[in-house]
């Protein structure tokens, strides 16, 4: 009786063993035969607002790549990771996708603050990096490519356009951090070029809310028009202060970063009609391409999906386009996937034709200004095919292949 | 001259924030001297109180932030003064540990029950002009829920006998005890009053600024060093610290920028618990509530 127990003990054991090996081999092989693609973005904190449509986008993204029957042959296994609207885990997640996970790609950050921990890091370690969103421009970086529009091709649009419609002073409220220093340089710029002038210029750390006093300043200043590279949750919080003192629609508002976190759609329409934005996607463009794109979109999502924008679009022509380099390459090599996409790639994208640039590793794209007008962006002017000109005027990998910074562009 | 209009009520408008913001505090720390590191999130529960009250049950915005929120957030304080600070008086390093652990604990659960998402209300009125100038009215309203509490604190403590025992207690506690008030019951009715009065605060902030789970974190320092630099007297205390942080900053605002404006008052800060360690009331307006 003891010795068939132990007998059985002993079989029981070995089985469950050899079967754990085996479930063990089969999970490699299986991790192994898919893609990994890595995700590090804002799910929560002050930065969710444009976070989350983006990781919804990648998923879809990855979704529709893989009911094609996926990349080489291969199915893509997505993960994002939520950074929390923390610099630290940035960091952290950067170098557990590329050490842990051995990511072929990893698609990260919203601010470009966020940017510029997660690129040296995955410069050192040889993870290719895809940045998806718009951005102040200058980044020059073999291994990095940019999928979002850069000041020359949407504030070089929006601030003439408004210094014609309203006038010659503008007022700037920007982000307290690389994209509104940088940013804002450019709109001075682009407003003197155009015949106006910039009367201040105003930082806010990303966490400020009370504006009470700047809008007193505003109104001091009496400026034609008021520029805003305002970025986050908190700063929301102009758009509503501006309406509780009676001054929307009295001093119009141009901005480039909104309704880049759905604000369009969070505030009242009150609080927001008039605005004047350019950016590259809008959900309302015409055309047979992005109106199945959103039908598609609404089908995975829900009918009642707030809004795609400008970044989640961003983000889901960087998958496409780094899918169509993998395509090319026939590998997932990141250098061969890299010379792939300089060869000259572009894909048809919702927004239209999107084609990366082979000297800076941004995009070509069509840009559009649009009025924001109860809870809709109306479409005003398009803008077609615009270069990353001013990233150009720095950046040159064919010449300098090893070059890996952000050149601040003279203004 | 409509400008200088427009700065003093945006002055007066920061000070009555700063008193919104750190009153709650002062009554607990003041009378009791317990450090209610929870007092953030307090406020913070006050301003989710009126946003949901008024967003999802359609009260109006009016009753759930002056009546909802402190009601709320009051019979919460006194739950938590029972179960948990009244084993710990007298030993203040240890409530600062427990309030501590009870605002990660709040800041984790609010996480849970309502999400990490800003969610915000429209300010509920409209604006005004003062000559060429528009400025907001909720600014008026903040300053006089500020005022209506300062006025409403005095009334309750030089008038009644609850006020009469819990100054007694606050001086004494052996001495009010020895004369058969019951300090037990005034602690607990205190902290409540505090609790209340720190979700009032939040509340009526939220339009303002939007509520976060983690928005006590930006409300609690401001209330600190409001409440330390005004000293012990709670009502005089607090405005007279209110008055010059909320000048100081709101000055340097103006003139400069806001990222200056805020160093400007925790460097006015620093000044003046260097000059006067016992904060403002500790060596001016001794006798005061």
């Amino acid at each position: 009786m003891t010795s068939s127990r132990r007998q059985f003990l002993g079989t029981a054991a070995s089985t469950a063993f050899a079967s754990a090996l085996s479930l063990r081999g089969l999970d490699a092989f299986a991790a192994e035969d898919k893609i990994k693609v890595v995700g590090i973005y804002d799910l929560s904190g002050g930065l969710d607002i444009y976070g989350k449509p983006v990781v919804d986008a990648l998923r879809f993204a990855a979704e529709e790549v893989n009911q094609k029957g996926g990349l080489l042959g291969r199915q893509i296994d997505f993960v994002n990771y939520d950074a929390q609207s923390n610099m630290q885990l940035y960091a952290q997640f950067a170098q557990q996708a590329a050490l842990k996970d051995k990511a072929t790609v990893v698609m990260a950050g919203i601010t470009s603050a966020s940017r510029e921990v997660v690129r040296p890091v995955l410069d050192r370690f040889k993870t290719l990096y895809f940045y998806n969103n718009q951005y102040e421009g200058g980044v020059c970086d073999r291994n990095y490519f940019a999928a979002g529009v850069t000041p020359a091709q949407t504030v070089q649009k929006l601030v003439p356009h408004a210094v014609k419609k309203w006038g010659k002073k503008v007022y700037i409220v920007a982000a307290d951090y690389n994209y509104g220093q940088i940013v804002s340089a450019w709109v001075k710029k682009y407003a003197a070029e155009s015949g106006g002038e910039t009367v201040a210029v105003e930082f806010f750390p990303l966490d400020v809310t009370n504006f009470g006093a700047t809008i007193s300043k505003i109104q001091a200043a009496k400026p034609d028009f008021v520029w805003s590279a305002l970025v986050g949750g908190a700063h929301m919080s102009f758009y509503r202060q501006w309406k509780a003192a009676n001054m929307a629609g009295k001093i119009p508002i141009a901005s480039t970063t909104f309704a880049g976190g759905n604000e369009h759609i969070v505030l009242s329409p009150e609080e927001c009609n008039g605005i004047l934005i350019c950016q590259n996607y809008l959900q309302e463009l015409p055309g047979a391409a992005n109106q199945d794109f959103v039908a598609r979109f609404h089908k995975r999502y829900g009918a009642d999906y707030p809004y795609i924008t400008e970044l989640a679009m961003g983000a889901y022509q960087g998958f496409m386009l780094w899918a169509e380099g993998v395509r090319r390459a026939q590998s997932i090599d990141r250098l061969k996937v890299i010379a792939a996409l300089e060869s000259g790639i572009a894909i048809d994208a919702p927004s239209g034709k999107v084609s990366v640039d082979p000297v800076t590793h941004h995009c070509t794209l069509d840009v559009h200004i649009a009025e924001v007008r109860d809870r809709k962006l109306n479409l005003v002017e398009s803008f077609a095919q615009q270069a990353p000109s001013d990233t150009a005027a720095v950046c040159d990998l064919r010449k300098n292949p090893n070059d890996a910074k952000q050149y601040t562009i003279k203004i | 001259m409509d400008l200088a209009a427009i700065f003093s009520l945006e002055v007066v408008g920061a000070i009555a924030t700063l008193v919104l913001m750190s009153i709650g505090l002062a009554v607990v720390f003041g009378m009791m001297k317990i450090i209610n590191l929870a007092h953030g999130e307090f406020m913070m529960l006050g301003g989710y109180v009126a946003i949901l009250a008024t967003n999802r049950l359609g009260i109006s915005i009016w009753i759930s932030m002056l009546v909802l929120a402190p009601l709320v957030v009051g019979l919460f304080g006194v739950l938590v003064e029972r179960l948990l600070v009244r084993h710990l008086y007298g030993r203040m390093i240890d409530t600062m540990l427990a309030t501590w652990g009870l605002s990660l604990a709040l800041v984790g659960l609010a996480t849970m029950v309502f999400g990490n998402t800003t969610v915000g209300i429209s300010s509920p009125l409209a604006g005004f002009a003062v000559g060429s100038y528009q400025t907001s009215g909720y600014t008026l309203f903040v300053i006089a829920v500020a005022v209506a509490v300062l006025a409403g604190l005095w009334l309750l403590f030089r008038f009644t006998d609850l006020g009469l025992c819990a100054r007694a207690s606050m001086q004494n506690a052996a001495m009010a005890a020895a004369l058969g008030a019951n300090p037990g019951r005034i602690y607990t009715l205190t902290f409540g009053l505090g609790a209340a009065l720190s979700g009032l605060g939040g509340a009526v902030l939220a339009p303002v600024t939007g509520i976060i789970p983690t928005i006590g974190a930006s409300y609690i320092a401001k209330a600190f060093i409001t409440v330390i630099g005004g000293g012990s007297s709670v009502i005089t205390g607090s405005l007279a610290a209110s008055s010059l942080f909320g000048t100081v900053s709101q000055a340097v605002t103006f003139a400069a920028t806001p990222v200056l404006g805020e160093v400007a008052l925790l460097a006015a800060a620093i000044v003046l618990i260097r000059l006067l360690p016992q904060g403002i009331t500790g060596r001016f307006f001794k006798r005061s509530i």
